[in-house]
């Protein structure tokens, strides 16, 4: 289970959470939805320890994250997935040693880490790839091989960040198949940080929407496709005219 | 006045803290061995092999001009033989490990800022800690490490061949035979001309990796900030190689 709680986080003057709390329960995938520069993948990113909190706490399986020493942070971190927004793959590597890498502080056998890393690539349709660098590959299939380094782990959390920004629809359909056959074969519980309402609708059991660095609702999909909530509504339907506070767009205006 | 001095003083402290930070976290990864090992090897020839031309091409240069210098210095009034004492002392002593030490902060330097700055802009860092793995033992301590042991080998053969293309101008140049040159050569010759050099060469290394490494790691803001921070890696690593240089001179000279 992860929580946040009441997490205030800024950077210099900016404020980019202000009591932000969320559980997260086993097994479920929890979509925080917000405007760009809202702090969604700050929030994310807090999880992992890559971002202590300037005050709250963020709890996974009861551990406050920015509490572990050295070894109580890497063993969290050998039990959670991220999927980051550009994929962050190493560029000098081949797409095989990008899986591999992180396998290999599992101490596995060869040939353990050999088939975990071809089922990952399995999964994301990406065998016959592996020679293959990064700067070969479409943004797509960066994306997808993000996703099997993230699942070789076989992690119990996985962390998306904005899975299907910067892809055309048909390719950001299949990645959310492929978070949805992910959850399924590896019953992951996950959290998906987007903007992308259709993915968030496609692979959220509930949504989260982050507005001024708290969460303003959270709900099931239905709970959220009818709210009354005008900031989120406007937000949903991705229509500045229907709701009331314009000024969301102005405050979420920094990447 | 007082409020911007007070806060100029404030940022300095920061960023000694800061760097104080890096160093002490280094340290303690310097400790995960399985992990830095294996990558030491491939920096090594990457900071090491690959410098060698630039430092041939500046210590041949460098040879020539220290025997001419000499030779017109001396104007008669010193044995010409000691055109060899002075280009084997300056090459061990100084130039070599200064200059080659300065074409270095250019090439090594910036390479390390850049590359690390790339990786920390693209989240290739962050990455790296989601795998569990901790970017100091990933990243720098196999880069400090390659430039400390490489440093003074480059300097070294650097020196070597400084001597040699003294040497070849002297003897087609200068109205010296061999013999005359090796005399000079060995004339006030001590081991420690040669420890001396290498000392600081590996001085040298380690400050320009650790500082192209802080810069790297420290960049913030895309394609500007990995600019910014890999000139700033490569004048700073100039700057530390002028310190250490004067340093070094007041320590053991």
């Amino acid at each position: 289970m992860i929580v946040f709680r009441d997490v205030y986080k800024s950077f210099g003057e900016k404020e980019v959470l202000r009591g932000f709390s969320l559980d997260v329960q086993e097994g479920e995938t929890v979509v925080v939805i917000g405007y760009s520069g809202s702090g969604k993948s700050v929030a994310l990113k807090h999880v992992v320890g890559l971002l202590e909190p300037d005050q709250g706490d963020v709890e996974v399986d009861g551990q406050v994250v920015h509490q572990l020493d050295r070894d109580g942070l890497r063993g969290l971190r050998s039990e959670i997935g991220f999927v980051f927004q550009f994929a962050a793959l190493f560029d000098s590597m081949s797409v095989w040693d990008n899986l591999t890498l992180g396998l290999k502080r599992q101490n596995l056998s060869q040939r353990e880490m050999t088939e975990r890393a071809r089922e990952s690539l399995a999964m994301v349709d990406l065998l016959g790839s592996e020679d293959k660098f990064p700067a070969e590959l479409s943004g797509g299939m960066r994306k997808r091989v993000g996703l099997a380094r993230a699942i070789a782990l076989r992690p119990k959390y996985l962390l998306y960040d904005e899975p299907t920004t910067g892809l055309d629809p048909v390719t950001a359909a299949v990645i959310n198949q492929l978070m949805i056959r992910t959850r399924e074969r590896l019953g992951v519980t996950s959290i998906v940080v987007t903007h992308d309402m259709t993915s968030a609708y496609a692979v959220g059991d509930r949504i989260a929407m982050l507005y001024r660095g708290a969460i303003r609702q959270v709900g099931s999909v239905e709970q959220i496709q009818r709210t009354h909530d005008a900031v989120v509504r406007q937000f949903i339907e991705g229509r500045p005219e229907a709701g009331a506070d314009a000024e969301a767009a102005a405050a979420g205006g920094t990447p | 006045m007082y409020n911007a001095l007070s806060i100029r003083v404030a940022g300095w402290l920061t960023q000694v803290g800061k760097v104080g930070n890096f160093l002490r976290d280094v340290l303690r990864s310097s400790k995960e061995v399985g992990t830095w090992a294996g990558l030491t090897a491939v920096q090594m020839r990457r900071i090491g092999v690959q410098s060698l031309p630039i430092a041939i091409f500046i210590a041949v240069f460098t040879g020539i001009v220290l025997s001419l210098l000499s030779s017109y210095s001396f104007t008669g009034a010193v044995p010409l033989y000691f055109v060899g004492t002075f280009v084997g002392k300056a090459m061990m002593l100084e130039l070599a490990p200064v200059l080659v030490g300065l074409a270095l902060a250019g090439r090594v330097g910036a390479n390390i800022a850049a590359e690390l700055g790339t990786m920390r802009v693209t989240e290739q860092v962050d990455a790296l800690e989601t795998l569990a793995y901790d970017p100091n033992s990933y990243l720098v301590v196999p880069r400090v490490l390659a430039a400390t042991l490489m440093f003074p080998a480059v300097v070294a053969l650097a020196a070597a061949v400084g001597i040699v293309s003294g040497w070849i101008t002297s003897v087609n140049l200068l109205d010296l035979s061999t013999p005359e040159f090796v005399k000079g050569l060995r004339l006030f010759y001590q081991f420690k001309d040669l420890w001396f050099g290498l000392v600081k060469a590996m001085s040298f290394g380690a400050a320009i990796a650790l500082i192209g490494c802080y810069h790297g790691l420290s960049t913030r803001g895309g394609a500007e900030g990995v600019g910014r921070e890999t000139t700033t890696a490569v004048v700073r690593g100039a700057e530390s190689i002028l310190v250490l240089d004067a340093f070094w001179a007041v320590v053991l000279l």
